[in-house]
């Protein structure tokens, strides 16, 4: 009981990381129709940007504790929005209007750029820092068995609500908000009524990108280490969980990103660390026969 | 009038030009002073410190304003781009008519043209691996129209279906071969049931993940497989029967035909091995193209709703080319683990997948000439650029945005329909379909 405790609590804390993830992913698919494979990297990227700011402030001995954790945040979500930005018009606005694979190649494209580029620029190996934030709360005591909290999980769930309320907010009561629902219903009914569709498509990267670049935050704080290669998988299982919660969904890409974050934690804790990833890739491809729109998705209307 | 307005406006185009170049440098500064600027280095102590770099930024940041200005000035200079006329089309289709002899005799004739040497042959046989492998991805993608993103699963059954039968059962290449491609097929099959329902991007992603879980299977049913160190002592193929010892002695090819023997008729034989295996995949699938079959599959490219309405068994047409194309994949993949000597998990990652499907894409979904040149491009630029170390991946997924912005159709951008009536005229790639599925 004690140990499923705690694995939920891992659990979430893991998901919350993949649903930000997932979040980016959604967005973009629900507006331009894309798989945009280079979220993952993206991800990566902001958890990189959040290592130089983390050794600069502290290592440097500038500052220490939570004041540090959200100046690491903030300088992160800048950046890697902007490297969100520049990819959108480098490798995908070209291309708006051609055939769907274009897009896809071009994105598959760039997440080798960008793998590779941090590659060449940070180097190869893996990147450790000091906790930040030490510590927890044991919740439950039984036996010798102790449920822990910790500080960074509370942190991480805490972070990732407000941010999600934030973007919320920002989906349904701005105007941005109804651009960019506006344009994923229709986009040329959209630009007809004068919305400025490239703009609100670079802004709907930009988002995606500062909410990658909080996940790669959190990622970094939580697990200490991170390397060039981090992208690809978290990015595959944050598609995951776009897909299990019907891709478009916003809410679903958070229920997602929770359901692969628990199913991941589980399988590791109760039957073996070395298949994980092949529990959440079966689960996926097992929802997806039952439910081939996902579990918050809506079915496609096709006309004739 | 005009010529003075022109003139006029010339200096304001140039200072927009600036500006423009001037926020691209902007925007190049802050993605490259982290990044770039900012070095971590593991220091002695074990924790991390920085590294300055400013000079390199400087570098980028110069490069970004300097090739932004250069394309802004190339655009000016080349004017609205036209669209590709009937007659360009048709010219470039006679033109591909050539190529694809040239190609081909060039292909069979390699091995002889002097100052060809080992290290030609390999590329060569890394070369035609890549354009039996898109070949045999264009039957799910550009026939077919189903996005297949874990094609390279369907290599590794091949590659280790070969190794392990070959290393446990003592059979040889030539009774594995066809071993391998039906239990490729087979797994073709097995993934393609389940998934025959989704369309789009959620099949994209489903056989992504089961390109995943093969690989993760491979790594760790050490038992079976060898887990990360994958299998060693792969039997080499034979000639009839005829080994291609180093040494010569009696049943090997040498002492067969009377010649000296030398390590390079090995690589000689690999080499039109593969071209025999690319070319008869090749040929089949132009062939399925004909019969009703491969119409079929186009028909389900275009319109799938049409294709149900019309009678056509949506199932088996999936299916059909799930399997054949995975067929393909076992074919390759047998004859890859038989080159290497070698197989371990490390070869079927999701890159693989992603450069073969890129092959596709780039080569003109479809078009089996383009395919092939694609895959010279791709495969034979990498090579080039091998002295290029850890940039050697940048460049090459530079090179796969670049080519996607400039030709999004592929190189090979035009199509001859299967079926026509009367007379058969190529028409532009933009009427083609790339199907849902």
């Amino acid at each position: 009981m004690a140990y499923a405790l705690q694995q939920l609590i891992n659990g979430i804390s893991l998901g919350m990381i993949y649903g930000l993830i997932a979040v980016g992913y959604t967005m973009v698919y629900g507006i331009i129709g894309m798989i945009n494979f280079a979220h993952g990297d993206i991800f990566m990227v902001g958890a990189f940007i959040a290592l130089i700011s983390v050794v600069m402030l502290v290592s440097g001995g500038i500052m220490d504790g939570p004041a540090a954790i959200l100046i690491v945040l903030l300088a992160s979500m800048a950046v890697t929005a902007l490297y969100g930005w520049t990819v959108e018009r480098v490798a995908y606005r070209p291309l708006r209007g051609s055939f769907r694979l274009a897009p896809l190649i071009s994105a598959i494209g760039m997440s080798i750029v960008l793998q590779n580029y941090v590659q060449v620029a940070q180097g190869a190996r893996v990147k450790p820092i000091e906790p930040l934030l030490p510590g927890g709360v044991t919740v439950l005591h039984v036996d010798s068995f102790v449920v822990q909290f910790s500080y960074m999980q509370m942190l991480i769930i805490a972070v990732t609500l407000a941010v999600l309320a934030v973007f919320t907010w920002l989906v349904t009561r701005t105007p941005l908000g109804r651009a960019m629902r506006a344009c994923e219903q229709d986009r040329k009914m959209a630009s007809l009524l004068g919305i400025d569709t490239d703009r609100t498509i670079s802004l709907t990267f930009v988002i995606g990108a500062a909410l990658a670049a909080v996940a790669g935050t959190m990622y970094l704080l939580r697990y200490g280490v991170i390397d060039f290669y981090i992208g690809f998988l978290a990015g595959v299982k944050a598609f995951t969980a776009a897909v299990l919660g019907g891709i478009g969904s916003l809410p679903g890409a958070v229920l997602g990103g929770l359901l692969i974050g628990l199913i991941e934690t589980f399988w590791s804790a109760y039957f073996s660390v070395q298949y994980k990833d092949v529990a959440a890739f079966s689960i996926l491809a097992i929802v997806l026969i039952f439910m081939p729109t996902g579990l918050l998705g809506r079915a496609e209307v096709e006309k004739v | 009038m005009s010529a003075t307005t022109a003139a006029e406006a010339r200096p304001n185009a140039m200072a927009g030009a600036v500006k423009d170049a001037a926020i691209t440098a902007l925007v190049a500064l802050g993605l490259f002073i982290p990044i770039v600027g900012l070095r971590t280095d593991v220091s002695p102590s074990g924790t991390l410190m920085l590294r300055q770099r400013w000079g390199d930024v400087a570098i980028l940041v110069g490069i970004a304003f300097a090739g932004r200005l250069a394309m802004l000035a190339w655009r000016a200079f080349r004017g609205e781009a036209k669209p590709a006329s009937a007659a360009r089309t048709e010219a470039i289709r006679k033109a591909g008519k050539s190529v694809a002899p040239v190609l081909l005799a060039l292909a069979v004739v390699l091995p002889f043209i002097p100052g060809t040497g080992r290290y030609e042959l390999d590329l060569g046989i890394l070369v035609l691996t890549y354009v039996m492998l898109g070949w045999g991805l264009n039957i799910v993608v550009g026939l077919a129209g189903l996005l297949d993103l874990g094609y390279v699963a369907f290599y590794a059954v091949g590659a280790y279906s070969y190794a392990l039968l070959a290393t446990t059962f003592g059979l040889s290449f030539w009774v594995c071969l066809p071993l391998a491609g039906i239990l490729a097929a087979f797994w073709g099959i097995l993934l393609g049931f389940p998934v025959l329902r989704l369309r789009g991007d959620y099949l994209a992603i489903v056989t992504l993940a089961f390109g995943e879980i093969i690989r993760v299977v491979l790594i760790n049913w050490a038992s079976l497989t060898g887990g990360p160190n994958g299998i060693t002592g792969i039997p080499r193929p034979s000639f009839f029967g005829l080994t291609f010892s180093a040494g010569g002695g009696p049943g090997s090819f040498a002492d067969f035909f009377g010649i000296e023997p030398s390590p390079t008729h090995r690589v000689v034989f690999l080499y039109y091995l593969i071209l025999a295996l690319a070319l008869l995949t090749n040929w089949i699938s132009i062939r399925l193209r004909r019969q009703p079959l491969g119409r079929a599959w186009e028909a389900l490219r275009e319109d799938e709703i049409a294709c149900r309405a019309l009678g056509i068994n949506v199932t088996t047409t999936k299916l059909t080319a799930f399997a054949l194309g995975a067929m393909f994949a076992g074919f390759a993949g047998s004859f890859f683990a038989t080159r290497q000597g070698f197989i371990s998990p490390e070869s079927f990652t999701f890159i693989e997948s992603a450069i073969i499907l890129a092959i596709v894409v780039l080569g003109g979904m479809g078009s089996q000439i383009g395919i092939a040149l694609a895959a010279l491009v791709m495969i034979g630029g990498f090579e080039v650029f091998r002295d290029l170390d850890e940039w050697r991946m940048l460049v090459f997924g530079g090179a796969m945005v670049l080519i996607m912005v400039v030709r999004p159709r592929g190189l090979v951008g035009h199509r001859t329909p299967s079926v026509a009536l009367r007379e058969k005229r190529s028409i532009g790639a933009e009427h083609v379909a790339e199907g849902h599925g």
